[in-house]
């Protein structure tokens, strides 16, 4: 039996401790937000947080994330109010969006340890995300606005306002 | 591809929904309808409800793909009928013939739906104000609209679209043809930026992509498809198969040619393939019991082939007589025996590359009691569910497809091989069944942009004038057919501007799936016509840019019938806006750094880009910087989405040159990213300018046209840079990567 905490959650899984915990995450505990892409750590398309730190969870065994603590994207905040998804929407970064999760989570995972990230630590953090439809410009305009929108010391935290810096787009309310 | 014009084979009609409210909908016409593949209830196409409370729906009938077009249809329509854009919910239409052809792909949703999109919002809002008017015993004419509400500004009176639904659904439909269309001057919405209506449940991790669908007792499957094209699962160990943990089922599937019989590939689908199927409660399950699976194959006819027999084979083919005379204008031979003239003669060779979609080909299917339900992410379902229908032996009508949002499409998604498969062992095994390939099922079963050698030859005269051009392509196809997407236009760009022009083309053969990649034809001939442009323009000691200039300036040839004529003026446009942008000829750049310009027209999109390129001594290279300056005419219907697509497309080629599949032993020898690699972060340009020039023409596509020419440019800029000149891609074969 392999405990973990996922996005807040006490949750248990006993099924093969080879399982890598994207699969647990999508197919056991029906959090669909983490993506698969590649199966081998290359495209990062299924970043999460293990402890704190982004981890690709393609190639992590759900074994070697027991007791430990997992954000999700489904984690950040319920309505999209983390800076960083404020940001992404304020910009409309995704185009398909099939990346954007793994994204998110490495750039959230650069702002917490980088608070106002220069365009080269943005790359370093970010390098190992790949995006098919080449969004890579606004995902960095994005962690900056992030950065900005954000006070120095609360990163982590999520934030139910922040600034609208940029009043181009309209948003469609559904 | 079909326009969803409303023409004489459509007419609008108007619904009353229950519990009040309103529906306009595109009918086809009977006559129409005859003509279809087959007979479709009479539906309404629902585009527009508006509930009593003033909720606009409108649907959207295109996959999304990542191109965004979930807003760009709609909001045309919103437009026309007046209603704020933040007022407007849009709903995914399911698969249906009452929508016409649900086609996404050829950078076609805004230059088919552009007016039929409009008139339906006109004719919308022409109905609210004619129920307004008798309301309140007026003439229409009176009557002006806003923001989703009819005003009448004499008597001081307001009324709101949601107040108006079920009357004007009892009004007389208009005319569409007689409709008045906004004066462009008034629009709201088009030209506006919006964001996508999904980006919200995108970064918030909403299951919405087809990899997510999630049906009530679902098992899992993967499918090991036969690693060479025709081959035949012979016999596997299926008993050790089903013996392992939360396998359930392991089964052959046989295959079977639907529409064409092997090697007939190359036109259509190979129908369906061969290959062993594993289902499993989970799908980690299933996948790890790949790792005991063993197969006895029957290769077939292509089991030997190899892309370096292929490319000795073009070789021998180049040095014999052209099989074929695609286009031949004036006389080149007796150019080239000219002493007064300038030979270049240089050889391209293009690879085959995957699409490698960011989300994997997936399907669910469920087969229930003689009825099946699909859940895709296909971009041209139609012929999908008529494939699936046809394999299982079902009706159409029995196979219900729902369309869901794909993470990447680029033309991979146009085919509908995962349906066949997905609903076969759906059958087999009597259960909802989520089949997932592995990134190295999708990047070894692909339908492959096709490769090529380019054998080319040109000459400049003593003035610098280009005065021929010849191109023996050596492709793959058979006799006088190109495999599928892999052949060459004899109206490519310098075809009509140069006055002696020769295409000619042999083929071998090829035992591998082809299809369209984004910008298909134009992604690899750009970059080698636009290349060899460029080596004429240094032969003939010209400014690269300024020969282009002079080459449009030509009087062209006239146009043939049904040839896609290049407006020169257009490109010209594109090109001077691109050269003014980025300072060309304009600026001193460091030494290895350098500026190179390359232009492209497809699909109705004319495309200049320039790029700065740094070449370190390792021959690392690093673009600086891209000016992109596009004509896709008078408007650009979503500006922030318009800019990113540009941009994308822009990091799309880059990729493109590091990429090749290569065949070993009739199988794909790529198996991941890390053998097919993408741009990443730090590779892609820090900044990529794009500029529109708004021309009179009708709004036209841009997921496709901004690609084909950054490719030649990066080269351009290279060769300018370092003297090098690449001639075979991936760029790496050639010792080049980014740094």
């Amino acid at each position: 039996m392999i405990k973990l905490k996922v996005n807040g959650k006490n949750q248990q899984f006993d099924g093969d401790p080879e399982m890598p915990l994207l699969w647990v995450l999508r197919d056991e505990l029906d959090l669909k937000g983490t993506k698969f892409g590649c199966g081998m750590g290359l495209c990062g398309a299924c970043t999460v947080h293990v402890n704190g730190k982004p981890m690709r969870s393609c190639s992590t065994p759900v074994s070697a994330a027991a007791n430990a603590t997992i954000t999700t994207i489904e984690g950040l905040s319920p309505d999209g109010s983390h800076p960083v998804q404020v940001a992404w929407q304020e910009l409309d970064v995704p185009q398909c969006g099939y990346c954007q999760a793994g994204q998110i989570m490495s750039a959230c995972a650069l702002l917490a340890k980088t608070p106002k990230p220069t365009d080269a630590q943005i790359d370093t953090a970010m390098n190992g995300n790949l995006c098919r439809c080449g969004t890579y410009l606004r995902i960095r305009a994005a962690i900056h606005q992030a950065a900005e929108a954000t006070p120095a010391k609360a990163t982590a935290k999520p934030t139910t306002k922040a600034p609208r810096t940029d009043t181009r787009l309209l948003p469609n309310k559904k | 591809m079909t326009k969803t014009n409303l023409n004489r084979r459509s007419f609008l009609q108007v619904t009353a929904l229950a519990g009040g409210g309103f529906m306009l909908g595109i009918y086809p016409k009977a006559t129409a309808l005859a003509q279809g593949p087959q007979q479709a209830a009479l539906a309404p196409t629902d585009f527009i409800r508006i509930a009593p409370n003033g909720i606009v729906t409108i649907t959207a009938k295109n996959t999304e793909i990542g191109q965004n077009v979930l807003n760009t249809l709609p909001m045309l329509i919103a437009e026309e009928l007046d209603v704020d854009w933040k007022d407007v919910k849009i709903v995914r239409a399911d698969v249906d013939n009452k929508y016409g052809n649900q086609f996404t792909g050829g950078s076609s949703a805004t230059p088919a739906n552009w007016e039929p999109m409009r008139q339906v919002g006109a004719a919308g809002r022409h109905m609210l104000i004619a129920a307004a008017a008798q309301t309140w015993g007026v003439a229409a004419t009176e009557c002006s609209t806003a923001s989703g509400r009819i005003h009448h500004k004499a008597s001081n009176r307001s009324l709101g679209y949601g107040e108006l639904a079920s009357k004007a659904a009892t009004m007389p439909v208009p005319d569409f043809r007689t409709l008045k269309l906004k004066d462009p001057k008034d629009y709201k919405i088009i030209g506006t930026s919006t964001i996508s209506v999904e980006t919200k449940e995108i970064v918030t991790g909403k299951p919405i992509f087809g990899i997510d669908v999630t049906v009530p007792g679902m098992l899992y499957a993967v499918f090991q498809r036969t690693p060479v094209l025709g081959g035949k699962a012979v016999s596997a160990n299926l008993d050790a198969i089903k013996a392992l943990k939360g396998v359930k089922h392991a089964f052959i599937v046989e295959g079977r040619p639907l529409r064409n019989d092997y090697p007939n590939y190359l036109f259509e689908d190979p129908g369906f393939e061969s290959g062993v199927a594993i289902v499993a409660d989970s799908w980690w399950a299933a996948q790890s019991a790949r790792e005991k699976l063993e197969v006895k194959w029957d290769f077939g006819k292509w089991g030997a082939q190899d892309s370096a027999e292929n490319a000795k084979k073009a070789q021998a083919l180049s040095q014999q007589t052209p099989a074929r005379t695609l286009r031949q204008d004036g006389e080149v031979e007796a150019v080239f025996k000219r002493a007064d003239i300038k030979a270049v003669e240089s050889n391209y060779v293009i690879p085959f590359i995957a699409h490698g979609t960011m989300e994997p080909q997936n399907c669910t299917a469920h087969f229930k009691d003689g009825k099946l339900e699909i859940w895709s992410t296909s971009q041209i379902p139609q012929p999908g569910r008529t494939m699936t229908a046809q394999l299982l032996g079902l009706r159409e009508s029995d196979v219900t497809v729902h369309v869901v949002r794909g993470g990447g499409g680029f033309g991979r998604r146009a085919y509908n091989d995962l349906m066949l498969d997905a609903a076969w062992v759906s059958k087999q095994v009597g259960a909802p069944v989520k089949l997932i390939w592995s990134r190295e099922d999708d990047i070894q079963h692909d339908y492959y942009r096709c490769g090529g050698f380019q054998f080319m030859k040109g000459a400049v005269d003593k003035d610098g004038k280009l005065v021929a051009w010849h191109d023996h392509f050596v492709a793959y196809g058979e006799g006088n057919a190109f495999a599928h997407d892999g052949g060459f236009l004899p109206t490519e760009f310098p075809a009509r501007f140069v006055p002696n022009y020769r295409v000619q083309s042999s083929v071998m053969p090829l035992g591998l799936k082809t299809g369209a990649l984004r910008a298909p034809y134009s992604n690899s001939t750009a970059w080698v016509i636009q290349s060899f442009i460029d080596e004429l323009a240094h032969a003939a000691g010209k400014d690269p840019l300024q020969f282009r200039l002079e080459l449009l300036a030509t009087t062209p040839l006239p146009v043939a019938a049904r040839e896609a004529g290049l407006d020169a003026s257009r490109m010209i446009g594109v090109i001077k806006l691109a050269a003014e942008k980025s300072g060309w000829g304009k600026r001193k750049l460091p030494k290895g750094t350098a500026l190179g310009v390359a232009f492209h027209f497809s699909h109705r999109g004319y495309f200049a880009e320039v790029a700065e390129v740094t070449v370190n001594a390792n021959k690392k290279i690093k673009v600086n910087k891209v000016w992109v300056a596009g004509d896709i005419g008078s408007h650009i219907i979503n500006p922030s989405s318009a800019e990113t697509q540009a941009q994308g497309a822009v990091i799309d080629g880059l990729s493109e040159m590091m990429q090749e599949i290569t065949l070993k032993n009739g199988a794909v020898v790529q198996s991941n990213y890390h053998e097919h690699p993408m741009l990443r972060m730090s590779q892609a340009p820090p900044q990529i300018e794009v500029h529109f020039l708004k021309t009179n023409h009708p709004p036209t596509g841009l997921g496709e046209p901004a690609l084909p020419p950054i490719l030649p440019a990066v080269c351009n800029a290279i060769f300018t840079a370092t003297g090098e000149r690449i001639r075979t891609m991936p760029m790496t074969k050639q010792g080049f990567s980014f740094a």
